[in-house]
């Protein structure tokens, strides 16, 4: 491990040029990087369980050299990989619901709730 | 769900002599990161096209009596709009964090990486670094691609970190379309020359902007009795990709730190191809056609140059399509890029000696292992500024 460098605090540099601000309120574009970040790990996070996991049923036990070491094969791969693009999808369903209400012309439910009253 | 709409793992990225060695969550956040972006590019991506057709054109239209008439009016616009704003919050914040997962991983085993290049690059006479050479204000004025100390930054003198952190995140930021050794431009060139010119063999070729060597090593390796020259202002980037090359078997290409605005050394006609890949649009108004000028004056006659971009802003390029080809520009740190494709390649390299019957444009598409990596996506789901396809403009300069 490099050991003159604080590689943790240089990890984090920021990229010389000012950043865009995506939201009136500054705190939004933090919490979003923040979120995004969480949401990162929680993925790294399953993604060494399924290893642990397919180490266990493959060998019955494991040294966590072989995490590290663990490369899936093609068809493990793609499992993974679904289950991450499943993972994320779940989590920007929002963002993916507003792109269909994007495709779709919709009176407020006020509206169809008056309809309805009176018809 | 199909096998193309999930990324390749990054465990099927090569390794290099020096490539960083992933942990297994460093790899599993590139893993992460690769399916992000396929997914807001891919998925979210054309909800940018419905909000602007749905509401941002038709309130602009109210407001001004008249339809938007460049790109910037566009994207004015735009980031006033709630789904764009956060799409590209979105799509920012994954470039940050691939620039954040690249340099904890190599930073962290930053040590043992300068060993390990110094092995390949000590006493080599193919590695030429020198310190007299400036960084251009095109390249320090800010850090492209978010890179934080971009091309030419060091942690410690003399390091290879920025070269290996822009190599090992690659992968992530196109989700692997550009293959195992993310140098599917390079071997898409030397598809390409095959089937253009069967049995061509360049005498010498020069590669400018090379950085890590992604696509000029292909070249190296498909005429290995030959020489290939391979030049940036950046000393990082060359360290890495010297060694790199080095440890791939590229023993025939020479890395020199020089900048392409004045190539002196070389003598007219010293080289039979010269090429650039994706670099014309990270250099500036004024230094594009000095470097056209050069590369022109030093390609002998017969000789063939290359540039290979994202497709040009022409005038039958829709301007909502030229917006969005733009993101890049404004949201991830490439400042010459809304102005470079708005340029007329072909008339520039007119005016750096060719003559119009001397151009061609071709499409190049990313050549990979598709197996593993997929192919270029390209028309409605592309990721603009990141597809793995590209235009070529070039010229065969007439045989004295």
């Amino acid at each position: 491990m490099t050991e003159e460098l604080d590689w943790v605090l240089r990890a984090n540099a920021k990229a010389k040029g000012k950043r865009p601000q995506y939201f009136d309120d500054p705190a939004l574009d933090r919490l979003l990087s923040i979120t995004m970040a969480l949401a990162g790990e929680v993925s790294v996070l399953r993604e060494r369980l399924d290893t642990v996991e397919r180490l266990l049923e493959a060998k019955g036990a494991l040294r966590r050299e072989d995490i590290e070491t663990y490369a899936p094969d093609r068809d493990a791969a793609f499992e993974r990989g679904a289950r991450t693009r499943e993972y994320i999808a779940r989590v920007l369903r929002g963002v993916q619901q507003d792109l269909e209400a994007l495709q779709q012309t919709e009176p407020p439910v006020e509206q169809v709730s008056r309809e309805l009253r009176d018809s | 769900m199909r096998r193309e709409d999930v990324a390749p793992p990054y465990t099927a990225v090569a390794r290099h002599g020096v490539f960083p060695t992933p942990s297994h969550d460093e790899a599993a956040r590139f893993n992460y990161l690769a399916n992000f972006n396929k997914y807001v590019s891919g998925v979210l991506g054309q909800g940018n096209a419905l909000a602007y057709e749905r509401r941002v054109k038709p309130a602009f239209v109210k407001e001004q009596g008249r339809e938007p008439q460049d790109r910037f009016e566009i994207r004015a616009a735009m980031n006033r709009d709630p789904y764009h704003r956060f799409w590209s919050a979105l799509k920012r914040n994954s470039m940050e964090m691939r620039q954040q997962n690249g340099r904890s991983m190599v930073l962290r085993q930053l040590d043992e990486l300068d060993a390990r290049a110094r092995q390949y690059n000590e006493g080599r006479e193919t590695l030429e670094l020198d310190r007299a050479v400036e960084t251009p204000r095109y390249q320090a004025a800010v850090d492209i691609h978010c890179m934080p100390g971009s091309y030419h930054g060091e942690e410690r003198p003399g390091d290879v970190s920025a070269g290996a952190n822009y190599d090992c995140g690659i992968f992530a930021t196109t989700a692997g379309g550009l293959g195992a050794l993310s140098d599917g431009g390079g071997q898409a060139l030397v598809e390409w020359v095959r089937k253009e010119r069967p049995g061509w063999e360049p005498r010498r070729v020069l590669d400018i902007g090379v950085t890590v060597g992604h696509n000029a090593v292909p070249l190296a390796l498909a005429f290995p009795d030959r020489e290939v020259v391979a030049i940036d202002t950046a000393a990082p980037v060359l360290r890495y990709g010297h060694a790199r090359a080095q440890s791939l078997g590229a023993r025939n290409i020479r890395f020199v730190q020089m900048n392409a605005e004045d190539l002196s050394r070389f003598p007219d006609g010293h080289f039979d191809w010269v090429q650039t890949t994706m670099f014309l649009h990270e250099t500036s108004g004024k230094a594009l056609p000095r470097i056209l000028a050069e590369l022109h004056r030093v390609l002998a006659p017969g000789g063939l140059m290359l540039h290979l971009e994202q497709p040009q802003y022409s005038e039958g390029m829709p301007l909502y399509e030229q917006f969005i080809r733009d993101w890049d520009a404004f949201n991830n740190n490439e400042p010459f890029w809304s102005a470079m494709h708005a340029l007329d390649l072909k008339q520039e390299m007119v005016r750096s000696g060719f003559a119009e019957s001397d151009l061609f444009t071709t499409g190049v598409v990313a050549v990979v292992d598709e197996t593993i990596f997929p192919k270029a996506n390209t028309g409605g789901q592309e990721d603009h500024g990141r597809a793995a396809a590209w235009h070529a403009y070039g010229a065969w300069k007439q045989a004295a």
